[in-house]
């Protein structure tokens, strides 16, 4: 579903976002993408969602020559791939619903068919005793359910999340996970981008590790970092 | 049709929140307008004289005093025409005059009405083949005590072709000047907004909106913008021009024998010319200030 070949992105001032990355996603696949701040995980999902271009290589995200595609076709990319960040990201003066539809209104799809698909959405997501309130006006495991709904409403290949869980407790953070679990059961490809190893650990999917640009570990099971590593990279201190 | 009320409900609310770069667009682009309008007009009325005058160019108009008499003006008739190069020679009362002189000024002919006296004399008309004839016919004319003065206007037309000429180029350097600076104020209006909403377009292109769909309300702001600055422009263009006809209307027509652009036809040939560039130029200042946010 997504494959990397000797991806490689250099920024100005010779920072290495990526440096000759390979790796193969498979379609249902759940992957969890860690390592320490600045080790290259945004670039791997920006260059999944060209935003930024590699220096060489090729990236295909389904049927998409990500490298090759214009301007003109990246909505169209986008459209595949459901985002969920960690800030949630919910447009606050639209309700619940309103959010929800937006994704679907830039398709372009009947006011009919967004009346029938947005509830059935927000019950899966469990809330939908929450349609007509505002962002604002919901906690944050709330805030972050409205976020993966508008994620899936279109039915998308692929869900990216960045942090999902990293404004959550731990608690909310754990029915986060189920329910992404659950979205992965429906056959939707997964890539989540994490720091908390209790999360990694306890879901035991595949963990692929990227330090100064490089994939360093692809294997199944254990997030593999201790707290005290982040200590040293001084990751809490950041975010 | 529900996009486009949404577009233009969004725009309204952008121009809104943004009272004083909105406010600051308008004046822009009004100006703009106005000073065009005034040139607009001033062309199209010496366009007018010009067409007025130019049905006679070829002809020198000899006016006859009051007191000449049927001889005399027998004589004048058969000594112009053996002139050379003259090819024609009639005479026209000051009846036909006056009916000729109303059927030109068209819709301001009623103002005639009101002259009493027809003020007009009894003229003869020379038709010439080129300005050597007419000197001649001028100079002949200065010898017979029976004509009060000569009308040639062969060189009156050229002069005014030539301002009419030269309107035009100056009218579209200014022109060209300031439609620049309106779309770049336009443009930095609309900026203002689209900051103001950067969070809420980067998530929409998250989502995967084209950047039609994105650009959408800033379109229809800019056009919004553009559109209500040309209608105050055609309404103030209007309130200006009607009052100069009204109060110097009559006396030009008598001094120049043509009359101005009605104030109707002015204005709607106005509104369109406005209401164009200002959709032209609300939709470039929009599409130019959204460039850099929806090429990354």
């Amino acid at each position: 579903m997504i494959t990397l070949e000797n991806v490689t992105k250099i920024y100005e001032g010779n920072n290495v976002g990526l440096e000759n990355a390979s790796i193969n996603i498979d379609a249902g696949d759940f992957v969890f993408l860690v390592g320490p701040s600045g080790a290259g995980k945004s670039t791997f999902i920006k260059l999944i969602l060209k935003e930024i271009e590699p220096d060489s290589g090729s990236i295909w995200v389904g049927d998409y020559d990500v490298t090759n595609l214009s301007n003109r076709e990246v909505p169209q990319l986008r459209r595949k791939i459901g985002m969920v960040f960690q800030d949630f990201r919910l447009l606050p003066k639209k309700t619940v619903f309103e959010n929800v539809a937006f994704a679907m209104e830039i398709l372009h799809k009947s006011r009919r068919s967004i009346r029938r698909r947005v509830p059935q959405i927000l019950r899966l997501v469990g809330i939908e005793d929450k349609r007509d309130r505002y962002p604002m006006e919901l906690s944050a495991g709330e805030q972050q359910r409205v976020a993966i709904a508008r994620a899936i409403i279109n039915n998308p290949k692929v869900l990216i999340a960045d942090e999902p869980t990293g404004n959550l407790d731990p608690v909310t953070a754990e029915d986060i996970m189920q329910l992404l679990d659950e979205i992965n059961m429906t056959g939707t490809t997964i890539l989540m981008v994490t720091h908390a190893r209790d999360i990694v650990d306890k879901m035991n999917k595949r963990v692929v590790a990227i330090e100064n640009g490089h994939i360093v570990r692809d294997e199944f099971g254990q997030y593999g970092y201790s707290d005290s590593d982040f200590m040293d990279w001084g990751i809490f201190d950041n975010e | 049709m529900s996009r486009l009320f949404y577009n233009i409900k969004q725009a309204l609310t952008q121009i809104g929140r943004n009272k004083g770069m909105s406010l600051a667009s308008f004046f822009a682009i009004t100006a703009m307008m106005l000073i065009l309008g005034l040139f607009f007009t001033i062309s199209v009325n010496v366009n007018l004289f010009s067409e007025v005058v130019k049905q006679d160019y070829d002809t020198v108009e000899l006016y006859l005093k009051d007191n000449v008499t049927a001889d005399q003006t027998t004589k004048i008739l058969t000594e112009a025409r053996k002139l050379s190069g003259v090819t024609s020679v009639s005479y026209r009362t000051k009846e036909q005059a006056l009916k000729i002189m109303k059927e030109r000024w068209g819709e301001s002919g009623y103002l005639l009405d009101s002259l009493g006296d027809n003020p007009l004399p009894n003229s003869i008309l020379v038709k010439v083949d080129g300005v050597k004839a007419a000197d001649r016919v001028s100079r002949y004319a200065t010898t017979q005590s029976g004509i009060e003065s000569t009308k040639y206007y062969k060189e009156t037309v050229d002069k005014l072709n030539r301002i009419t000429r030269y309107l035009q180029i100056g009218i579209t350097v200014i022109m060209l000047f300031l439609v620049i600076v309106s779309v770049v104020v336009v443009s930095n209006t609309i900026k203002l907004t689209v900051f103001a909403r950067a969070k809420e377009i980067s998530i929409m292109k998250y989502i995967g909106a084209t950047n039609w769909f994105i650009r959408g309300p800033f379109l229809v702001e800019g056009i919004l913008i553009g559109v209500i600055s040309s209608l105050i422009s055609v309404a103030i263009s209007y309130m200006i021009y009607a009052r100069v006809v009204a109060s110097i209307g009559t006396r030009l027509m008598t001094m120049l024998s043509s009359p101005l652009v009605s104030a109707s036809y002015l204005t709607s040939n106005l509104t369109i010319i406005f209401l164009a560039m200002g959709v032209g130029i609300g939709a470039c200042g929009s599409i130019i200030s959204m460039r850099k946010f929806l090429d990354a």
